[in-house]
């Protein structure tokens, strides 16, 4: 499932992962670190919803 | 002619002041004109934070050439990539020469793709926590982002206690005073306001937080200069601007309501004024701004203060008029919290007005704890009673959420 950056607006699809933070293709959003935060605006992972 | 004005010991104003503008951003209208502030601080490293906006890049330069040739300059800091703050930019690297341009690592994003010239920069990536040596004195950044955009940076200099705030807690006011403290609260206020619901507001959680970032960093502040508007001297007047910023943020709701509307042969208006009678028979103030005659951005100046927002329009060609439909629009992206709502619109045949407003309004997450009214044509004495009756039951309604 996508889950969007109530923030900003950056969807996260785990299809494609998040390289420059370092979250590899095919990782679902659950299993993201707690401390990633969002590559467009530093959002933390609470900060997101599903799409 | 143009000079540079002291604020704190070799520190310098150097911006410009745009008593024409009323277009803000492109978005909001900026009815006092505005200023685009840049400062000039003289210690070992000659350094510059932000530029203005590019046409009136010559004014600042200028400014800057009379106390130091600009060739002398070391660094620029850029602490916010839109074109009021680094729209000068080429000019100011073509005048000054600079051993480093000093930028956030959203910030070197949004250089990147503004201008061409990138390549040939200086840049260097500076990120929260990161600390640069001016000789005497320091910067501390600290990046803030979505305040208001990803690559926004506030840069403080602990030794004059002077925090460089760029787009937060600006105002439009064009003036030959540069402090705060020079002009009237009231008039301060209501353009920290103004300011504050027209562009800040959606990132009102980020303001929170940098709030929290900076008390619990212990800045001793006694400067806070902006990059619009007036600058705050004294540690009162940096409590204040916080302060007032964190119940901007907090959007308790105000005890008053708007009546936005926009009507085609004035049935919608005459609604409008029947609703304004129920509230004021309920208590609660209200103010009546029609569409035609009241930009969007003022509207939402007024939506600042008020925990009831009324929205009318006729159902046209089975829609709402295009000026609401707008205004709704531009509310949406705001993200206004903790706030009632409330609908009535006329109609000749289809009447889809109160339902379509209705829906984007619970979209937004308005409570609407009254159904719409909507009138056949024109109101007659019973359905302006229905608007009356409208007004006295949402009164009581924000009457009671404001406890």
């Amino acid at each position: 499932m996508k889950y969007v950056c109530k923030l900003c607006g950056y969807v996260y699809d785990p299809a494609e992962g998040d390289s420059d933070g370092g979250i590899k293709p095919g990782t679902a959003f659950a299993d993201i670190p707690d401390d990633w935060v969002c590559p467009v605006c530093g959002a933390g992972k609470a900060d997101f919803e599903p799409e | 002619m143009l000079k540079a004005q002291e604020i704190k010991k070799d520190v310098y104003w150097i911006g410009a002041v745009d008593y024409e503008s009323r277009n803000f951003h492109g978005y909001s209208l900026s009815p006092r004109g505005t200023t685009y502030n840049n400062y000039l601080i003289l210690d070992e490293k000659k350094t510059i934070f932000d530029t203005v906006k590019p046409e009136h890049a010559g004014f600042s330069l200028e400014r800057l050439a009379s106390v130091i040739n600009p060739a002398e300059i070391d660094y620029l800091v850029i602490n916010h990539a839109e074109a009021d703050h680094a729209g000068a930019l080429p000019d100011f690297i073509a005048a000054c020469r600079p051993e480093c341009v000093f930028c956030s690592p959203m910030g070197q994003k949004a250089l990147e793709g503004h201008f061409r010239a990138w390549k040939n920069w200086p840049l260097k990536v500076v990120k929260s926590g990161d600390v640069i040596s001016l000789g005497k004195r320091s910067v501390h950044f600290l990046e803030t982002r979505m305040l208001h955009w990803p690559d926004s940076m506030f840069s403080y200099i602990p030794e004059d206690r002077l925090l460089f705030s760029n787009d937060a807690f600006g105002q439009n006011i064009a003036s030959s005073e540069r402090f705060a403290d020079e002009i009237s609260r009231e008039v301060l206020l209501s353009a920290m306001s103004e300011y504050y619901h027209n562009i800040v507001l959606p990132y009102s959680q980020q303001v929170l937080k940098v709030l929290a970032q900076v008390g619990e960093m212990g800045l001793d502040i006694d400067m806070i200069a902006p990059d619009h508007g007036l600058i705050f001297r004294g540690k009162e007047d940096a409590a204040f601007v916080l302060k007032t910023y964190r119940r901007f943020a907090e959007q308790k709701p105000g005890k008053r309501a708007v009546i936005v509307y926009d009507t085609m042969w004035y049935s919608t208006q005459t609604m409008a004024y029947a609703v304004a009678e129920g509230l004021g028979a309920a208590g609660v103030p209200a103010r009546i701004m029609s569409l035609k005659d009241n930009h969007h951005s003022a509207v939402m100046s007024e939506v600042a203060r008020c925990g009831l927002v009324m929205v009318g329009s006729p159902t046209h060609n089975n829609g709402i008029l295009p000026f609401v439909s707008g205004f709704l629009t531009y509310m949406k992206g705001l993200r206004p919290q903790n706030r009632l709502g409330g609908v009535f619109g006329s109609f000749g045949w289809s009447g889809e007005c109160v339902k379509i407003i209705s829906e984007r309004l619970a979209d937004m997450g308005f409570e609407l704890p009254a159904d719409p009214v909507k009138v056949k044509y024109v109101p007659d004495a019973e359905s302006l009673e229905q608007c009356f009756a409208l007004g006295l039951t949402l009164g009581r309604a924000l009457e009671a959420k404001c406890g």
